[in-house]
């Protein structure tokens, strides 16, 4: 698909990106979601400008009110502190069956509109089964580079498998919301492992209280298990009962977002967080786990791009065609393909 | 490469009823788009400005309220202001005849009435961004 018009060389762009031209910075961040490998040359030359905002995430399952509370997070930092800018990226998902989406996050974040100290860009999963597309980490990354203090990232919300964002995440917000199911629902989410700060929103529902003693429960039941790296390798370790006691316990929290009430404890949240992984070797131990994910993540398409671009599609296709017919297995196919 | 068509759909001015805009996101997401739909009562600045932030190829504007013809024009002068002059605009609500030849003139690529097939839409869509 292309436009009627040649796309703008890229070192210009990521230039005027970083100067502040916004109309830039939304074509970069397409050119970054797009992906390929003019996105990593991009990626590399905004690198040493990432590292400086805060990156929250946001996720829980759909109807708990994500949206609203992004948007009153932001709004509220705004009117406390005009002078930290924010960046938003929200995910939804696309459809397996088209290839398209309904991209409506915006909706219920009408109340930034005007306000050019925030930028609100909708992603579409592109495939991803993680809660998050694929270029997430990288547009929050240019996002960053470009100046962003704080960058909310809200997720898909399918529930149950979004961990993604721990690992693009310094902060993660799972947000519940009451009557949405019973106890099991919340052993059954995984989720609640992830979560740094736990909100239930819509609060003044009835059934607040049984939803966040359950959360409570949770918490107590829960030794939450601890990624680690192991010679090089991502090993999941459950955490020793003899856990140091000064390790971070999830805050739980209630809001009304659609009201406003409640925004102000949930930044606080978020700020004592950011504060013990200053601190806490956790903190370390995490950016480590995340280094190692993207490393690889890279590695591993690096690696499939640069094999597949030496045998071609057409000896691709007639492996998959052998494959296919039970002449030969999988496994030796792909030991072919890499001889 | 994994580029997409992407497309915002905005509902201006104070009518109430986005049924037309909803079918048309539907249908373009059906066709493959991703469609950012912002919901009702959107100002010209707001839609130009989401146009900016999503990066999108085209602005669909569904228009029931009458005010079309101060409206649209508006909307295309503030994408031209953010030199999104290359974003395609096009309509869709109760607009009569004699209305479609000056909102062309301001930039409106095209208006699509009542009944409008949304095969239609999507082919036309489809045609703006093809590659020869």
């Amino acid at each position: 698909m292309a436009n009627s018009k040649l796309p703008e060389a890229l070192p210009a762009l990521v230039d005027r990106a970083l100067q502040g031209d916004r109309r830039a910075l939304s074509r970069l961040i397409s050119r970054v979601e797009n992906g390929g490998t003019e996105a990593w040359s991009a990626l590399a030359a905004i690198y040493p400008r990432t590292g400086r905002a805060q990156i929250v995430g946001v996720t829980g399952a759909p109807g708990t009110g994500k949206s609203t509370l992004v948007s009153e997070i932001a709004k509220f930092t705004r009117q406390q502190h005009p002078e930290i800018t924010v960046g938003i990226v929200a995910v939804d998902p696309t459809s397996p069956f088209s290839g398209g989406a309904v991209l409506g996050d915006r909706i219920r974040m009408r109340d930034l509109a005007g306000d050019a100290g925030v930028f609100i860009r909708s992603m579409a999963t592109r495939g991803s089964l993680g809660g998050l597309a694929r270029a997430t980490t990288d547009v929050v990354k240019v996002l960053d580079a470009v100046g962003f203090q704080l960058i909310l990232i809200e997720t898909v919300g399918a529930g149950q498998s979004e961990i993604d964002i721990a690992r693009t995440a310094d902060t993660v917000i799972v947000v519940e919301a009451p009557g949405l199911g019973d106890e099991v629902q919340a052993i059954k989410a995984g989720i609640l492992e992830i979560a740094d700060v736990l909100v239930v929103n819509k609060a003044d529902r009835d059934g607040v209280q049984s939803t966040v003693n359950a959360l409570h429960t949770m918490i107590d039941l829960g030794k939450a298990p601890t990624s680690v790296l192991h010679h090089g390798h991502l090993m999941t370790i459950a955490a020793p009962p003899e856990a140091p006691i000064d390790r971070w316990r999830p805050p739980i929290l209630k809001t009304v977002a659609s009201e406003s009430t409640g925004i102000a404890e949930v930044l606080d949240a978020v700020a004592q967080h950011r504060a013990y992984l200053t601190h806490h070797p956790e903190g370390q131990q995490r950016a480590k786990v995340r280094a190692a994910i993207e490393l690889e993540t890279i590695l591993r398409d690096t690696l499939l791009q640069r094999l597949l671009d030496r045998v071609g599609p057409a000896d691709l296709n007639h492996t998959i065609e052998q494959v296919a017919a039970r002449a030969v297995d999988p496994y030796s196919a792909a030991e072919q393909l890499l001889s | 490469m994994d580029k997409k068509i992407r497309i915002l759909i905005a509902k201006p001015g104070l009518d109430g009823h986005d049924r037309g805009a909803k079918v048309i996101a539907r249908a373009l997401r059906d066709a493959g788009m991703e469609v950012i739909y912002t919901g009702l009562r959107q100002t010209p600045e707001m839609i130009a400005e989401a146009a900016l932030q999503e990066d999108v190829d085209a602005v669909g504007l569904s228009i029931l309220s009458g005010a079309h013809l101060t409206l649209l024009p508006r909307i295309a002068a503030c994408l031209r202001e953010r030199d999104l002059e290359d974003v395609l605009i096009f309509a869709g609500g109760i607009i009569p005849d004699e209305d479609v030849q000056p909102l062309k003139d301001a930039g409106i690529a095209a208006v699509f009435g009542p009944g409008t097939n949304t095969d239609h839409v999507v082919e036309f869509i489809r045609g703006q961004f093809q590659t020869a």
